[in-house]
């Protein structure tokens, strides 16, 4: 990520020697905000389809269970559980059994990292 | 690396005065300079709409625009639940407003008819040209018509509906259904691989059926198959012996399952064993990407979109991503479900493309629930991953309801489909 904000930095400057600038646009760089370092891209990209069945981050309106705001610890836990087949389950374990224990780990702490529950 | 900044980024970027906010940021947070880029969504769809929604969702600072000509979408899904009763059309309707609402997404209800990838706009219908820095094509489908001697779109709106593609052509369908007399023949016609959803015509003849049991018990369905086998076999033909015998019937190819002309005077098809009347034909023909993927250029021979699999950008117009079931994606099957999640893949690959940064190694999931009876249903599940030949199974993951399945089970699968829908249609478009 640094090597890229240099960039961006140095093309900015480059840019500002030719250009004033007003300042509109802050609401919009404000929410990207949100959107920065501690997320895991990889962590990411292997969390966003669970919402498919658990709902917007893990939020279920059904009777599928809600896992929003549950400890890394537990979802890591239950993760690999059901990919070890020791606990019951209709679909999970078909689900769990397409990840690594890293990979585990990383959608685990991406969660975390939504709810802010990571340490 | 420089070059990640394209000169036409750049004035776009001074002409909107974003930079200037972006620039008074840097010193305090680690925030990325995405500030502003245009992405333009084509269709409202499974695949278009959690595009849309994720893109904003994981970088508010993006300008998205989703075009889609509907006000109101039908999803497909649960449109079989629909024809079993289980269903009204309008829980299974969609809208906008949520999108546009919370989400800040420009919905511009418009049809796209034409891409300029060289200048990197799209036309719309109603006049206005629209720019883009990233465009996500999410069409979905298109006929192939005259695959079916006989078979047109205009029979399929009059007499033999496809109800491929929900809407008018599902209320048509279920309007023939409740009109059947007692002792009819419902004849279900599903295309040859590959076609949208590979279990539905398999979950609609059982979902027809659990009508007919109810209402018009001496009625059959009878499926008319080109092909040698079908998504789910086992656990459909286990159901239907159980829950509808002597009622619903399959044909494969050898026992004249292949259809080669429809009479839509007559009510009959035609198959290498003659003559079939049926008194409600459901035809669902041969399928390719959705038109403006051919008006583009996006397709290939087999009328689908080549994609690099982990950004669904396509593989011959840069800057141009196409997802859902336009696209190849190896092993995936064209579901709703494959769509969004293609979709969140696109969505998180175009941020970081816009940022200057490789997008990772994708992750991919499909779950299809099939309901065959009102406590019964089954499932087909996938986890894909990239692999040198594409996107593809990851061994030891996914697969069937076991076939051993407990009552319990299959009526928790049911329960778990209806929760599916619930939350995925939230998840993408409120
Ligand atoms: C009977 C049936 C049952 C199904 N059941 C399931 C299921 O249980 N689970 C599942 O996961 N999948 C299911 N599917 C499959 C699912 O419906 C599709 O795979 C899914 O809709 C594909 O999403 P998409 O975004 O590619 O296309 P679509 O959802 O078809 O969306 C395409 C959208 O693009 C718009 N569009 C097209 N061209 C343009 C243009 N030029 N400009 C602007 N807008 C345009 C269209 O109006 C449309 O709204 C089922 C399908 C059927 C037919
Ligand atoms: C096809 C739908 C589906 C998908 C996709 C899916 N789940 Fe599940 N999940 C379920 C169902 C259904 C259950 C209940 C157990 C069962 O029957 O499989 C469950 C249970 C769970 C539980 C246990 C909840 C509790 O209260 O203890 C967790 C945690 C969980 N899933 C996490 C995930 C994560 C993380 C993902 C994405 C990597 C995911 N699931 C993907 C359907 C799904």
């Amino acid at each position: 990520m640094s090597s890229y904000l240099n960039i961006s930095l140095s093309a900015l400057l480059m840019a500002s020697a030719s250009i004033a600038f007003s300042a509109p646009g802050l609401a919009a760089s404000k929410a990207s905000i949100r959107q920065n370092a501690d997320v895991d891209p990889r962590g990411q990209v292997l969390s966003l389809s669970c919402a498919g069945c658990h709902g917007t981050d893990g939020k279920s309106a059904g009777i599928i269970p809600s896992f929003y705001g549950k400890s890394p610890e537990y979802i890591e836990s239950a993760l690999r559980d059901f990919k070890a087949g020791e606990r019951a389950s209709t679909v999970m374990m078909r689900h769990a059994k397409g990840y690594t224990d890293d990979e585990i780990h990383l959608i685990a702490q991406y969660f975390g990292t939504v709810w802010g529950k990571n340490k | 690396m420089s070059t990640n900044i394209s000169r036409r980024d750049f004035n776009r970027l001074f002409a909107t005065g974003v930079a200037g906010a972006a620039l008074g940021m840097f010193g305090t947070s680690g925030a990325a300079f995405a500030a502003g880029y245009r992405v333009v969504v084509i269709g409202g769809g499974f695949g278009g709409a959690a595009t849309a929604k994720y893109l904003k969702k994981l970088d508010p600072s993006l300008s998205v625009t989703l075009v889609e000509p509907k006000a109101a979408y039908v999803t497909c899904p649960f449109s079989n639940w629909v024809l079993g009763g289980l269903r009204t059309m309008k829980q299974i309707t969609q809208t906008y407003a949520t999108l546009a609402r919370r989400y800040g997404i420009h919905v511009v209800p418009d049809t796209v008819v034409g891409i300029d990838t060289e200048k990197g706009t799209v036309k719309l219908k109603g006049g206005r040209v629209l720019g883009y820095d990233r465009l996500v094509v999410s069409p979905g489908i298109d006929f192939k018509w005259s695959a079916i001697d006989g078979y047109s779109e205009a029979l399929a709106e009059s007499k033999m509906p496809h109800a491929y593609q929900a809407g008018p052509q599902t209320l048509l369908l279920q309007k023939q259904l409740h009109a059947m007399k007692n002792g009819g023949t419902v004849l279900i016609c599903p295309p040859g691989n590959p076609f949208r959803c590979p279990p539905g015509p398999y979950e609609r003849a059982s979902l027809i059926a659990y009508y007919l049991k109810q209402h018009k018990p001496k009625s059959r369905v009878i499926i008319l198959d080109p092909k040698d086998k079908f998504s789910k076999q086992g656990l459909f033909n286990k159901g239907w012996k159980r829950l509808y015998p002597e009622m619903v019937e399959w044909r494969g190819p050898a026992a004249g399952g292949k259809v080669l002309s429809v009479d839509g005077g007559a009510m009959s098809v035609r198959t290498d064993l003659g003559e079939l009347r049926g008194d409600v034909i459901n035809i669902i023909p041969p399928q390719k990407a959705g038109l403006i993927a051919f008006t583009a250029g996006l397709t290939d021979d087999s009328g689908w979109c080549p994609v690099n699999p982990t950004s669904f950008e396509s593989t011959i117009h840069k800057n141009v991503h196409v997802i859902g079931d336009a696209c190849k994606a190896g092993a995936m099957p064209k579901s709703g479900f494959a769509a969004s999640s293609q979709g969140k893949v696109a969505a998180a690959a175009i941020i970081r493309l816009l940022r200057g940064k490789e997008p990772v190694a994708p992750s991919l999931v499909n779950t299809c629930y099939s309901l065959i009876g009102k406590e019964y249903g089954v499932s087909v599940a996938g986890v894909y991953q990239l692999a040198p030949s594409g996107i593809v199974e990851i061994p030891g993951s996914g697969g069937l309801t076991p076939i051993d399945a407990s009552d319990d089970q299959l009526m928790q699968e049911a329960m778990f489909a209806e929760s599916w829908y619930t939350n995925i249609v939230r998840d993408i478009w409120a």
